[in-house]
């Protein structure tokens, strides 16, 4: 099957291991390797249990690979403070660079908002957002795509089992980054972004609520058709992404009720904050391949 | 009970949970009104933001009738002795907000989490006291986890530069028992330098006897509002409060007429309804969920005839926790169309 894109993950955690699961069912995307920084780590351990090739060296145990491996995509699931080099070291070698981390070099990707754009330019590095970003900016591009926005609101209720301490060290990031895409992917003039963290036992499933105040009166017609669509757009890659109630229209205001149930790989189904992220990543690299298998985009030249 | 001869500060919330009471909408010449009031009376400290705090304005919370910018910057100038506090939650105020109340003469920081999630506090704690503001951390619903749990969040607190910590019964849900026992653990095990505070509702008809509780269990800092104007059936009553302080010999500061004045003279005429203790605050308190909840579920009942009640307890039985404000409309949407109501 030689149309299927040669992958390696980088960071052996619940993302990337959860990644890994989902990539393994894929038809357009063949895992070959797992990157870490420690040889002990049960991630790696994990990754070459499901035969995939691993390196405890970090992107530059990789790196002698890239072009013998014919790796032509790279998820990068660390962190922000490390991802610029590894995308750096990586792009050099013709690797498109799939974002997990806040970092947010190369452009925001919502698959079902953006993800054929970025593919068609070929973007070499495109940055996933958010998990609350993930989960609300399909919603505030449906009624954009329909409506003016001048100001949309996403608060991402996740529970506290999901959330890992490099969100947590830094959750202005998580407010800041989600704003800013709520704005530049969602279409909103002004965005803004608020995200609670429950403690609830048995935890809570991913719940998300969307505000969009649109210019004038809103089309409910048109814009209740285009949330439905957007919904089933986004159930491609994540079956467990539901509108609960909604859209609700109060005077200029729209607002959608969501919940995201994960599929349940690696990480519970609880945490579908998390599962967005990594089908959202997954659908991403699957795009470019498939534009890669038709002939509309052509990958870096490889002797 | 003998308080004899302690001292304590108060910190009035008027101006901050009783934004929540007022729908956000309080005007600047009422925000400075009371505020001098409170500041002749000798308040020490005063809470002045959205009543999420910084960047609390919002769909979800209630968009406020001017900036916090605005509000600060027209009350601070304008006192003489008392300071003013911010308050921040993380997930929804940013350090933007910190370094621009900084930059506007706030002189406490208090940031806020649920009471099991101080972690999400580092940054904004750690800023606020490397800008050697009074740096406060609040563990809000704090009757949702143990004596144990609260002092373990609490510490993540300390370490990150708190100098004092905040037991916060945000749902008005705490007896006098358990504020004893919490307080009384947090003054026992945190630094002797890290002073301890409490902040009450009074939806179980508490507040005065819980703020007492915390006093003789080792609290310094006890939040207040004056006439009560806050969240649910409002917080601890200031002017109520000095009396009984007046009267067991505390050391307080405060000029008791003074505060009955501002109360009368100044807050209740800007109340839009009673700040009482109505069935559904009561059922706040009752159900152990977040104060600012209230008049959110009351406009669910008016808009999609479910009782603010029954809304309440479920939201209690969900383990919902502050800031969850968009779950009112939700739930009452989904209850109401199992009754087939919409």
């Amino acid at each position: 099957m030689s149309k299927k894109l040669k992958a390696a993950i980088i960071g052996p955690g619940n993302i990337g291991t959860d990644l890994l699961m989902k990539m393994q069912r894929s038809e357009w995307i063949e895992p070959v390797w797992m990157v870490g920084i420690d040889p002990e780590s049960e991630g790696l351990k994990r990754a070459g249990e499901m035969g995939i090739k691993t390196t405890a060296e970090g992107v530059d145990g990789l790196l002698p690979h890239i072009l013998e491996d014919d790796i032509r995509v790279a998820f990068d699931a660390t962190s922000a403070y490390v991802h610029a080099e590894n995308s750096r070291k990586l792009n050099e070698l013709g690797v498109i660079m799939v974002d997990l981390t806040p970092a947010a070099i190369g452009p925001f990707c919502v698959p079902p908002v953006n993800l054929a754009d970025h593919a068609k330019n070929l973007e070499m590095n495109v940055n996933m957002v958010t998990c609350g970003g993930q989960a609300t900016i399909p919603m505030v591009a449906a009624v954009s795509q329909v409506q003016a926005v001048e100001y949309g609101e996403i608060i991402a209720t996740v529970s506290s089992r999901s959330v890992g301490p490099g969100t947590r060290k830094n959750i202005d990031e998580f407010t800041r980054t989600t704003a800013g895409a709520v704005e530049k992917v969602g279409g909103a003039q002004k965005g803004k972004a608020i995200i609670i963290i429950n403690p609830a036992e048995p935890p809570l499933i991913m719940r998300d609520t969307v505000h969009c105040l649109v210019e004038g009166e809103p089309d409910q017609v048109a814009i209740t058709e285009s949330v439905h669509a957007m919904v089933k757009e986004v159930q491609k890659y994540v079956p467990g992404y539901r509108l609960v109630n909604g859209p609700v229209f109060d005077g200029k205001r729209v607002s959608m009720f969501m919940e995201v149930e994960g599929l349940g790989d690696f990480l519970p189904k609880y945490a579908g904050n998390l599962d967005i992220m990594t089908a959202a990543g997954l659908r991403t690299a699957e795009m470019f391949a498939e534009e890669a298998a038709n002939g509309v985009i052509t990958l870096p030249v490889r002797n | 009970m003998n308080l004899k001869d302690k001292k304590v500060t108060l910190h009035d919330m008027s101006l901050r949970d009783g934004m929540h009471a007022k729908r956000h909408q309080i005007s600047l010449e009422q925000m400075v009104d009371v505020a001098t009031g409170l500041d002749e009376a000798g308040m020490p400290l005063i809470e002045v933001t959205h009543g999420d705090g910084l960047g609390g304005a919002s769909v979800n919370y209630g968009f406020p009738a001017h900036s916090d910018e605005q509000y600060l910057d027209a009350v601070i100038p304008k006192m003489k002795n008392a300071k003013v506090s911010a308050l921040l939650l993380p997930g929804i105020g940013t350090v933007e907000h910190l370094r621009m109340a900084k930059d506007l003469g706030v002189n406490t920081i208090r940031v806020a989490t649920h009471c099991t999630e101080a972690d999400v506090s580092e940054q904004h704690i750690g800023l606020s006291a490397k800008l050697g503001m009074d740096t406060v951390g609040f563990l809000m619903m704090a009757h949702m986890a143990s004596p144990e749990k609260i002092l373990e969040q609490a510490r993540l607190m300390e370490s990150y530069g708190a100098n004092c910590i905040y037991c916060t019964d945000s749902a008005g849900y705490m007896l006098p028992d358990e504020v004893s026992e919490k307080i009384g653990l947090l003054r026992a095990e945190l630094n002797p330098k890290t002073d301890i505070g409490f902040h009450g509702h009074h939806n179980m008809g508490m507040a005065i006897a819980n703020s007492l509780a915390a006093v003789d269990a080792g609290a310094v800092r006890i939040d207040g509002s004056v006439a009560g104007l806050g969240a649910g059936a409002g917080n601890t009553p200031l002017e109520v409060f000095v009396a009984v302080l007046e009267r067991m010999g505390v050391n307080h500061g405060i000029d008791l007429y003074k505060i009955m004045d501002v109360a009368e003279d100044r807050v209740v005429p800007l109340m839009d309804q009673p700040i009482r203790v109505d069935r559904d605050a009561l059922t706040l308190g009752y159900a152990g969920v977040y104060s600012s909840f209230l008049l959110f579920a009351k406009r669910a009942e008016a808009k999609y005839g479910i009782q603010a009640r029954d809304i309440l307890v479920e939201l209690g039985r969900r383990g919902t926790v502050g800031g969850q404000e968009d779950m009112i409309e939700d739930l009452a949407l989904t209850m109401a169309k199992e009754k087939g109501l919409v």
